[in-house]
């Protein structure tokens, strides 16, 4: 719907003065002459696709949060957080902070230790081929077609907002992308990341600074709000999710702790490998382990640069956004437009190109995310497992480089394919959905539970895959079906991806058990370096206190508590 | 990622935040003229804004240059 309605848009929101221009060149030379310069420095398959594994934490824990921080991400929960209030931020905190620090304290040694360079790896170390198959070609798959979906919808931004040709930004976007992927790898991805993490904070803070201002501090937005929607809901995290009808998601706080909090969150954070790879890159087990604790940090203050300016929007702007639907009609803004209604409140020339900067580096950013994910799990966990087995490094090195530009070129089909389908969208964005819980329950049980076998991991991961496919079109063919999958007749949309999300993962949770328990299991040597119990952990040493990983998880797990009662 | 041979990471940000920096100081200026048609111009805030990046830049620039021992 999101696209649906800025293809239907007129006229763009934002003109561009020559310095906005200026800017935005001057970021796509920097990210390419990023890519050769760090294509000297990579040789090895190591270097291609696991970055040398001489990250720092800082380094690879920014990379882990800028993979994951597109610019449709700092959009479409803006218009969120307009249409919801602040109940967007729970995707921020709930939904991120606790299984960030879960990967990093309880999961980050099962996949360092075990050397894999990629998810679907690890499934083969612990579950054999069958189960890494299932994994590797849905996710390369769905990978590269969410990345044209991306680049798409990147496109009808920038032909909304700044009347770009659809082509143009198509063609130019990606193959930037192409260039300094191929060119540099992993690393090349990582750097970039990093870079555009910086200007997306600096291009888009000023809008929370100058609009906080002009409503006077937080308390003088909530008045606004409450003023403006005649209710106080809006404003606050917790205190409205006690019944699926108090609140304008219709979500239960049930549905955001166990189907947001817990399996989404920990499936997407701790299995997507579009994000763990980020993290593999590390230099060393405690980098490693750091990384997501420095995401963590940072992730608790994105909603400053994405909820709070979508609040100000509903505080300060003059007109009202409405839906998709009404804005088409009425030829009003959507709330999709609220982010670059609020830059170009506040930006003038020269800030402006910053903040227009930040949403494409978001852009970007997402996209090497995906196509750098694709060309190591293509590579690596279907054409050596697959097809090649006994090829030399180096050809690994020049198939990853040469998929890195098929997988743009599938990226563009696909772009195109939608261009033309809309309603392919969808499917797509479902599809991908559907192994995420399941395959959280299968690393989850391999890492911590050494009964679990081969038989029980691909069983569980394939039966919680279709159970979810199951209930999506159980609720495609008969909407009504909401009603019992959500356990409540007032429950909204929001609320079914957050119990599909819970119930596909104890579908693949109980089988995976069962079959185990049915199943011979693996001899305890076979398992060394893989499963909790079976492997010895390294010791920290005598690392001060605050350079241990855990003692800055305990810092964020307890600035995260304090967080939610301020908002409650 | 910091071999000695290498550039950092740091020093390609620290110069780009530079140049965007000068840049947006630039506008800045060339806006008290003829302000913006923007709410609160009269903060000038890409002058105070363009500075600040100007600092962070020139820092980084500074600390992470190539061949600066560390």
């Amino acid at each position: 719907m999101f696209c649906l309605f800025l293809l239907q848009s007129r006229e763009r929101l934002i003109h561009l003065s020559w310095v906005d221009t200026a800017i935005i060149a001057i970021y796509f030379l920097a990210v390419l002459a990023i890519g050769f310069y760090l294509k000297e420095r990579t040789h090895t398959g190591e270097d291609f696709f696991l970055a040398g594994r001489e990250m720092t934490a800082w380094i690879a824990g920014l990379g882990f949060l800028s993979a994951n921080l597109g610019a449709l991400e700092l959009m479409g929960w803006a218009a969120a957080s307009y249409q919801y209030g602040i109940l967007a931020t729970h995707w921020y905190w709930i939904g991120a902070i606790p299984a960030m620090l879960f990967l990093a304290i309880v999961m980050m040694p099962f996949y360092y230790i075990s050397k894999t360079h990629s998810v679907p790896g690890y499934l083969k170390l612990r579950f054999g081929e069958p189960s890494r198959a299932l994994s590797a070609i849905s996710f390369a798959f769905m990978t590269v077609l969410m990345s044209g979906i991306n680049m798409y919808s990147m496109a009808l931004v920038m032909k909304v907002v700044l009347g770009w040709d659809i082509h143009f930004s198509i063609w130019i976007s990606s193959l930037t992308v192409a260039i300094y992927v191929a060119l540099g790898g992993l690393r090349s991805a990582i750097f970039n990341e990093v870079l555009q993490f910086m200007l997306i904070w600096l291009g888009v803070l000023l809008i929370p600074v100058l609009g906080l201002k002009e409503a006077g501090g937080w308390s003088g937005l909530q008045q606004k709000i409450a003023e403006r929607m005649g209710s106080t809901d809006y404003t606050h995290l917790w205190s409205t999710l006690g019944s699926f009808k108090d609140n304008p998601m219709g979500i239960h706080w049930t549905g955001i702790v166990l189907g947001l909090g817990w399996v989404i969150s920990f499936g997407y954070w701790t299995t997507d490998f579009l994000v763990v790879q980020r993290v593999l890159t590390a230099k060393d087990l405690r980098s490693a382990k750091m990384a997501p604790v420095i995401g963590a940090g940072f992730k608790m203050l994105v909603p400053l640069i994405v909820i709070v300016p979508g609040l100000l929007g509903l505080a300060l702007l003059p007109e009202k956004l409405v839906g998709e639907g009404a804005a088409v009609a009425s030829h009003a803004h959507s709330y999709n437009e609220v982010l670059p209604l609020m830059l170009a409140r506040y930006l003038g020339p020269g800030l402006l190109g910053l903040g227009i900067t930040a949403l494409i580096a978001g852009f970007m950013s997402g996209m090497a995310g995906n196509v750098t994910a694709f060309s190591t799990v293509w590579t690596y966990d279907i054409y050596r497992s697959l097809i090649r087995r006994d090829a030399t490094d180096g050809h690994y090195v020049r198939m990853g480089r040469w998929c890195t530009i098929l997988g743009v070129l599938v990226s563009i089909g696909t772009a195109y394919l939608v261009m033309q389908f809309l309603s392919i969208m969808d499917y797509v964005q479902a599809l991908f959905s559907f192994f995420i819980a399941p395959l959280f329950g299968t690393v989850l049980l391999g890492m911590l539970w050494k009964r679990a076998t081969p038989a029980g991991g691909f069983w569980g991961l394939l039966l919680g895959t279709l159970s979810s496919i199951g209930m999506w079109a159980w609720v495609k063919v008969d909407p009504g079906a909401l009603s019992i999958i959500a356990l409540s007749p007032n429950a909204k949309d929001m609320a079914e991806n957050m119990y599909r999300g819970l119930w596909s993962w104890l579908v693949c949770v109980i089988v995976t058990v069962v079959v185990s328990l049915a199943s011979r299991p693996l001899p305890e040597k076979q398992l060394v370096g893989l499963v909790y119990g079976c492997t010895e952990v390294p010791s920290e040493g005598d690392v001060p206190l605050f350079e241990r990983p855990l003692f800055w998880a305990a810092i964020v797990s307890v600035v995260f508590v304090v967080l939610n009662i301020l908002f409650w | 990622m910091n071999r000695d041979e290498s550039i950092s990471i740091w020093f390609f940000i620290g110069l780009l935040i530079l140049i965007y920096g000068v840049l947006i100081v630039g506008a800045g200026i060339a806006g008290l003229s003829s302000p913006p048609p923007v709410v609160m111009a009269n903060l000038h805030v890409g002058i105070w804004w363009g500075g600040l990046l100007v600092v962070v830049g020139a820092v980084y620039v500074y600390f992470f240059r190539p061949g600066r021992t560390r």
